[in-house]
Parts: C-alpha cells; structure tokens; sequence
C-alpha cells in the first residue's frame, strides 16, 4: 500500500508538470494579446507602450524561459498576478474558490443523501412503476442542458412563484451567501437534480450488483431478515463505487460549475475562468487549472484509497 | 457531468437481464437441433452455421426495447433534419420583422422566432449542425484515442508509461476549460468546433482501448501472429483494434451525446457556432431570452430535441453495452 501511494504520488507530480506545459504552451499558441487585453485596442498605435508592458511581466523573453520563471514561482507558491483585476491570483482565488465549495459542495451532499436511498429503492423494486418512474427522471435530467434546468427553476420558482431570487448571493466573501441563503436555494437544486440524476444510476447498479453476490444468499440461508441483508451487507459494499465517484467529483467542487455559476450569476471558480478567458487573463486561466488538475490527481488517488479500505479484498 | 466520468465497466444491471435472456437462448439452442434437423432434412431450410457472436450480441441489443426505441428515434431525427427541408420549406435566413414571434399556426406550424424565422424549418438546418457536428467529433476522437490507446497497450513500457501520463494530464483539465480557452480565441466554424471537440474528447476512449490491448496482446493469435513474424503495427491494426470493437462502439455513442451536449454548452455561453447558422443549443438559448413573454415555441421545440436525442442516444449506448457484454462472456 504506501508503495502503490510513493508510486501513485510520483506519477501524480509528472502528470501536473505535463498540465502545466501543455496549459503554458497551448495559451501562448493561440492568438491573443495581453497587453492589447489590458491596455485596450488603442494600444496598437503605442507599441512602445506595449514593449514596456511585455518587458514588465517577461513576455519579451522565449516562451520556455517565461515557463521555467512561471513554474519557479508556483513552486514557491506564487500563482501569479493578474493585471486584469490588479489583483494577485492567489487572493483571486481565495475569493472565488469558497463560493463554489458552498455551492457544489452543498449539492453533492444534498444529492448523496437523496440519491443513495433513491437507488436502493429503485434496485429493490426493479422494473416495477417506482424504478421506472425514477429511471426517466434520472434520464431527463441527464439529457437536459444544465442551463436550460435553471432558466426553467427561476420561470417557475422565481417569475411565477416568486419565493426564492432569480439571481444568487452577490458581494464579497461567504457572509452575503450565508446572509442571502435564500438566494442559493435554486442554484443548489438546480446542481443537486443533476448529480442525483448522475449518482443514483450508480447506487442502482451498484445495489444490484450486490443483490446477487453470493454473500446475500449466505446471510440470507441464516436467517438474516430482507431488511437486515439489505443495510448490513449490500448497502455497505454498494457504497464502494459512490466513494470513487466522490473522489472523482472533487474537481468539480474546485472547478465550481460553470454553467449554473453563468445562470445565476454566481462569482464562483467557473464563471472566473470563463470571463478571463474571454480577457486572455493568462495568469488566472494557469492558475485555476493547475489548481483543478491538482484536486483531479488528488480525488483520484484518494478514491483509489478509499477503494482499498473499504474493500479489503482489494490488494494494490 | 458527462457520461465520460463514468467507467466503462461500471456494473450495470440490464447486463444480468441480458445474461438471463441469453440463458433462454440457450435453452431454445439446445432445443433448436432437432427442430433444425427437421426443417434441413424437409428441405425446408438450408443448414445453418453456428450463430456468430455478433448474431447473438444483435440479438440481445434487438430484445432491449429501449434501445430498438433509440435506434428508431436516431433515424427519425435524421430523416427530419436532413430530409425534411427537401419537403418543408420555410424562411431560415431573411430577417422578416413582419412575422416575428408568432404563435404556431397556419403557415407557421411551430411559430416564428425573433427574427421572424420559421422555427420548424430552423429546428431542421440547426439539427443538421448538432448532429454532424456530435457525430463527427465523436468519429475523430475514437479514431485518434483507438490508435492512441491501441499503441501504449500494445507495446506496453516506457512508451505505454509515457502515452498514459499525456492522458492522465489531459483528463485533469476540465474539458469545457479546454473549449473555452481555444474557442473563444478562433472563430468556431463547423469544422473547428469538430476538431476542438474531438481532440478534446479522445482520452477517455484512448485509456479504454489501452485497457483492452492490454489483455489482448497477451492472447495466443496475437503470440502466434508475432511468431510467424507479424510487426507491431499489424497487430495494432489487425489484431488490437479489430477486437476492442465491442467497447469502442458503445464508447463511440456516449461520445455523440456528449459532443452534442458540449456544443449546446458552448453555444449557451456564446462560443458555439457563428449565426447565421446556429445548432438546437443557440436556438434554445437565443428562445430562453423570451422565457418571460411566454413565448413557449421558442424554447419547447429546440430544448425537447436536445432531451429527446441526447435521451435516444444513451438508450442505445446502454443496449450496445449488454449486446457486447454477452459477447464477451462468450469468447
């Protein structure tokens, strides 16, 4: 085991270099400048202007020196700054990345509670009305644009019924998120019905995978009640996918979601990196990612972990 | 959240109905014989070689209704995006303020727009775009990601190491990021938006196909072919490729309804293709801006073809994957 996690780790540090290559190069390939970006379109008349910009911040020199300077920096904990919002991209970061771990983190675990009993159920009673009715729910809300789910949240919940805003939380830091908690309520159904959709598929797979394992048929043949086989045996073992999907579901508690953010106007993680690409704000577009791909090798290392522990007969 | 972060091999239920119809297949098999001798010998029938694995996969994609349903809305769609303008004709271009925003009647079966666009002759040139594009881009990632995946499994080592952690890097990037970031810096055209999609979108098919290549290099006609002196790139192409099939096909069909879904994302957030064409997902979001006029045609038509085909589309992906499963347990 702390083999498998000493090898796991090294190749954890490879695949984040080949990110931030891959990320470096793949923003300086594309057309787009910064200092036109910051200094708006009248700066192609003063290109002395845009000489000094780019010998500020180093664009004047080869791309893999500017590479190597980057990743110095981050090793040391320097993100960068970004002159698009004059601030750094650490403290950038440290505004949005709170705002989306309210926001998907409440709507995963609403959807883990939810979903975890849903798929029991719908194992338990396959093919009858519940698991069907339940299996199209999951399905529609699978297939339907994310967008389109809440534009139709905020029709029903907000313009017709209006109980709850149709936009989220605005303003700096959590205190406005938690102050204006009413305002978060339609993004986090909006998120939440998604993974629900998502995860109860797999907690309907995975129980009735279990169903038929010999171990039900043991406890069963020693008297062991159709409740008790249900809760002591296969809805522990049927948990085990639902952790990989929880370690796997980390980056996008990092990465916010962007398109419930953009509907709601929530200044999260997602709709950061969408209104700076648009701004060829290089240093933030590095540092999110990076950041993501980071939480990606993480999540999926511990879910390989959790794998271990909670199947014992898994040996890495 | 995509179908891409699910694991190919996530256990799925409808496997063990498709195991138990193959079990009654078998009983018919066993009683088949006679019945076939019977006919042979009556001449009624010519005698009949074994079924194929493919018959008997078919055949259990065939019993899934759900899937024969997807099947036949996929055509559906097809015939009424691609065929339909041959029959219907209707304003898809002109900006006619006369006719704007009308409600769906005579002249008009599903209304018009806002530019005083016939929506049902929209929802056939925008259906064009969304399923070429889908197709397409789910066409050129499981090429790229079959060669990709066949290669590192096959040859395996310092190259299957090195080939992987690329994969392993590029899946740790979000993938509307990667949109985002090279969209909104070229102009979408059709063809752009195929490739951006599809380069984007060959990891995961490529660590499938390596899993696969993996186990099949190791078996005794890929050994025997390496004896009798066969090279590597014929085994890929031979041997490797030809025998993940199954898995590639079902990866194949979650990729179209992904690349749709993508696109419908991009055109959401402005990125996607440039008006005047336009694919369901920007003639949804350009009708989500009247949600409050109630203009319902705006945004009914375009959002129930998004459902309806993405919802087609994993119905058959979800009966391909049974039909290949028996297949396996088969070989």
């Amino acid at each position: 085991m702390a083999l498998f996690i000493v090898r796991r780790v090294l190749q954890a540090i490879v695949v984040l270099l080949l990110v931030t290559m891959f990320t470096f190069a793949l923003l300086r390939a594309i057309p787009g400048n910064p200092a036109i970006a910051i200094m708006g379109p009248g700066a192609y008349r003063n290109p002395a202007a845009i000489k000094v910009f780019d010998q500020t911040y180093g664009f004047d020199k080869p791309w893999y020196s500017q590479y190597l300077l980057w990743l110095s920096n981050l090793v040391r904990g320097n993100l960068g700054y970004s002159w698009n919002l004059n601030q750094s991209v650490i403290s950038l970061i440290g505004q949005r990345l709170p705002k989306s771990l309210v926001l998907v983190g409440i709507s995963t675990a609403l959807a883990l509670v939810i979903a975890i009993p849903l798929g029991v159920v719908q194992a338990v009673r396959r093919n009858k009305f519940v698991d069907h009715f339940f299996n199209g729910f999951s399905t529609i809300f699978y297939a339907m644009p994310s967008f389109l789910l809440g534009l139709l949240l905020i029709l029903v919940f907000a313009i017709k019924i209006p109980i709850f805003p149709a936009e989220a939380p605005q303003g700096e830091g959590l205190a406005p998120v938690f102050q204006n908690f009413n305002a978060l309520v339609l993004p986090i159904i909006s998120l939440a019905l998604i993974t629900i959709a998502l995860f109860s598929r797999y907690m309907r797979s995975s129980v009735m995978d279990n169903l038929t394992e010999d171990y039900v048929r043991t406890a069963k043949a020693k008297g062991a009640s159709e409740r008790r086989v249900l809760i002591r045996h296969v809805l522990r073992n049927s948990m085990i996918p639902i952790a990989t999907l929880l370690g796997l579901s980390l980056p996008f508690i990092i990465s916010g979601a962007l398109i419930t953010e953009q509907v709601f106007n929530y200044p999260g993680m997602g709709l950061l990196f969408y209104q700076q690409a648009q701004k060829s704000d290089y240093p933030v577009l590095l540092g999110i990612t990076v950041l993501v791909a980071l939480a990606t090798v993480v999540g999926s290392l511990l879910a390989d972990i959790a794998y271990a522990v909670l199947d014992p007969r898994v040996r890495y | 959240m995509t179908y891409q972060g699910i694991p190919p091999e996530s256990p799925d239920p409808s496997i063990r109905d498709s195991a138990f119809v193959s079990e009654i297949s078998d009983v018919a098999t066993v009683a088949e014989p006679r019945e076939a001798e019977a006919a042979v010998a009556a001449g009624m029938l010519p005698a009949t070689k074994p079924r194929s694995a493919f018959r008997r996969g078919l055949e259990v994609f065939l019993e899934n209704r759900l899937a024969v349903v997807g099947v036949g809305v996929i055509v559906a769609m097809l015939v009424f995006c691609f065929v339909g303008p041959l029959f219907y004709h209707g304003n898809t271009t002109v900006v006619d303020f006369a006719h704007q925003t009308l409600p769906p009647g005579a002249g008009h079966p599903l209304g018009t727009d806002a530019n005083g666009n016939d929506v049902l002759a929209r929802l056939m040139t925008s259906g064009q775009i969304s399923l070429e594009v889908g197709i397409a881009a789910a066409i050129l990632a499981t090429v790229v990601g079959v060669i990709w995946g066949s290669v590192a499994g096959y040859f395996g080592g310092a190259l299957d190491a090195v080939m992987m952690r690329i994969v392993d890097a590029g899946l740790s990037i979000p993938v509307l990021f990667l949109l985002l970031v090279v969209v909104s810096l070229v102009t979408p055209t059709e063809g752009i938006l195929i490739a951006v999609i599809g380069l984007v979108s060959w990891l995961t098919t490529a660590r499938l196909v390596r899993g696969e290549a993996l186990s099949l290099r190791v078996r005794e006609y890929v050994q025997a072919m390496k004896v009798m002196g066969g090279g590597g790139s014929r085994a890929v192409s031979r041997h490797i490729a030809p025998n993940a099939i199954g898995t590639i096909m079902v990866n194949l069909t979650f990729q179209v309804a992904d690349a749709i879904a993508f696109i419908v994302a991009l055109s959401y957030l402005g990125l996607g293709i440039r008006p005047p064409q336009e694919d369901w997902g920007a003639m949804l979001s350009s009708g989500v801006q009247y949600v409050s006029d109630g203009y319902w045609w705006l945004i009914l038509p375009a959002g129930a073809c998004i459902v309806i085909v993405i919802t087609a589309i994993l119905w058959i992906g979800e009966g391909l994957r049974d039909a290949v499963e028996v297949r396996l347990q088969r070989r």
